[in-house]
């Protein structure tokens, strides 16, 4: 079994102006798992990340990386830590070479050529290698700051909402190249707005909302607990809803010759099969089935509230 | 040590400095030699020798401090505002990268520049005007220790500032004035009784005596007392600094 590569005991965080950020987050991260980070804005996400990496000074609690404190120990914490920013922060009149052969050597690797020019190819940024920053376009950009998180072999890769503001493709790209990660081995954690990305790609779901940590669950447990499923079962002609009355989690369609079943996998009920075999014994022919899933979204919005 | 990230944000400084090579060195070497035309070669001409020293050879000390000190205290200032402005300071903070190496890959760079104008503006005066040297090894040594404390203090002015116009306050408002005060262009044995004692409530005083005592061996005051001020002003800077950092005033939440 993986060990827990990131540890964080009670941790909280308050601003001086008196703003709880963080109050008391108790969290595991396992060594090479994809663990999204959902939450509404200003729900503690990028601080949670910013006290991991060292931004943000931490008000209480404990934070280890690969065992080490991140306060007394920061220098070995860090260096095992890639970080891709929310905001794109590049100096602008750089060219994309030299920025990410500098974060190389700020996180304190000698050069290595071979490396920048994989990174750089792995993200479609080679061919762009000696523009200047100013010159590229907005999802460039945000290659280049992947491509400056991953420079010094990170075995911790934070995403905060990386796929913000950049197009399908790139969005797709990105996805790709985070599976790529996680097949080599980087524990990735990810925040993000966009609840299908996390139900595309993350192991394991942590809802955050207000500073606290609503829920953490593996991916498909969390789908498989609240992912209630719908099923629409279309007859040949108009029923009886009451000749269905003692099955409680049936109603009539609108053009009432339609049954709307709500049920879940979790609870391994038979009353689908039930409702099938009454359909049968009351004469009535099926037409079509159709079945809609609940969600992450919906599940995210049910944990927090909304 | 981590001494991959103290090149790397050195190398990136410097880089920045050649990429604006017009304004990082020729601009204020222009203006140093349009002070020397002026106060050296057209109103010099028409005023007396300070303890025997042409008045054009006497200001040479005081302008290079003049720029070396605003120079100094621009090029850190700004090299840590602009990370702070853009947002890429994040990227320090979260690197394997002390406080003390930080500090030292940006001072190194500012004081690498300063050094080079003030060296160059020495260069440059000694084609307007005779210059002698009594104390090569003292005028280098003073000159480093300036560009040190100035650029240390830039930098504490660019953590300080919250926008462009702050950069420029302490500057314009308190060092330039100071330095203008402080004997660039006269000896301040030539102020009445009552503003000699004034002035030496203004550090930059020793540091331009000190200086001056370099190049001719007279001086305002004691050397030993400018190279004390000086040492003492840096070791303020470094203790402003180190507290910057311990505590994250203006850099950390």
């Amino acid at each position: 079994m993986n060990q827990n590569i990131i540890q964080i005991s009670h941790l909280s965080k308050t601003y001086k102006d008196g703003t709880v950020a963080l109050e008391n987050i108790n969290l595991n991260i396992t060594d090479g798992e994809i663990i999204a980070l959902l939450g509404p804005n200003g729900a503690g996400k990028t601080t949670l990340i910013s006290a991991i990496c060292g931004i943000t000074n931490i008000s209480s609690g404990k934070v280890t990386v690969g065992g080490y404190d991140v306060v007394e120990n920061y220098k070995k914490t860090r260096a095992l830590i890639g970080l891709v920013p929310q905001e794109i922060a590049l100096q602008p009149f750089e060219k994309v070479i030299d920025v990410v052969r500098y974060s190389r050597n700020l996180f304190g690797c000698a050069n290595d050529d071979a490396h920048i020019e994989k990174i750089l190819r792995r993200l479609l940024l080679w061919d762009k290698k000696d523009k200047r920053i100013v010159e590229l376009s907005g999802g460039m950009k945000r290659r280049v700051i992947i491509a400056k998180a991953l420079s010094h072999e990170p075995k911790i890769l934070f995403l905060d909402e990386p796929t913000a503001g950049v197009d399908v493709d790139l969005r797709f790209d990105m996805w790709e190249l985070i599976k790529k990660l996680r097949e080599d081995g980087t524990t990735i954690i990810l925040t993000t707005h966009y609840i299908e990305e996390a139900e595309e790609i993350a192991d394991r779901i942590s809802i955050i909302d207000k500073g606290k940590i609503q829920l953490t669950e593996q991916k498909a447990e969390l789908m498989q607990r609240l992912g209630k499923k719908v099923i629409n079962i279309k007859l040949d002609q108009e029923i009886d809803i009451q000749l269905f009355s003692d099955e409680h989690n049936l109603s009539q369609g609108s053009d009432k010759a339609s049954i709307i079943m709500h049920y879940s996998d979790a609870k391994k009920d038979d009353s689908l099969d039930r409702l099938l075999i009454k359909i049968k014994k009351e004469k009535y022919k099926i037409v079509n089935i159709e079945t809609d899933e609940k969600s992450l979204e919906e599940i995210f919005l049910d944990v927090v509230g909304k | 040590m981590n001494f991959y990230a103290i090149k790397a944000i050195y190398v990136f400084e410097m880089s920045r400095t050649l990429r604006t090579l017009i304004q990082s060195i020729a601009s204020p070497v222009i203006s140093t030699v349009l002070y020397f035309i002026v106060f050296g070669s057209a109103i010099g001409s028409r005023m007396e020798d300070i303890s025997d020293v042409s008045y054009g050879s006497f200001i040479v000390p005081g302008l290079i401090l003049l720029t070396v000190c605003l120079q100094s205290i621009s090029n850190a200032s700004f090299s840590i505002y602009f990370p702070k402005f853009i947002g890429s300071i994040n990227e320090l903070l979260s690197a394997p990268v002390s406080y003390l190496e930080l500090v030292i890959g940006f001072i190194s760079a500012a004081v690498t520049k300063s050094m080079t104008i003030g060296l160059i503006i020495l260069i440059t005066a000694s084609f307007l005007v005779d210059i002698e040297i009594k104390h090569p090894i003292w005028m280098i040594c003073i000159l480093f220790l300036s560009c040190v404390s100035f650029s240390l203090m830039g930098f504490i002015v660019g953590i300080w500032a919250r926008s462009f116009e702050q950069i420029t306050i302490i500057p314009d408002l308190i060092i330039t004035p100071l330095v203008f005060l402080g004997g660039s262009f006269y000896s301040i044995s030539l102020l009445p009784d009552f503003w000699q004692k004034v002035t030496l409530f203004n550090p930059v005083v020793y540091l331009i005596s000190g200086f001056r005592w370099a190049f001719f061996g007279n001086a305002d005051v004691y050397i030993g007392y400018s190279i004390l001020a000086i040492l003492v002003f840096t070791f303020t800077c470094m203790l402003i600094i180190w507290r910057i950092f311990k505590t994250g005033y203006r850099i950390k939440s």
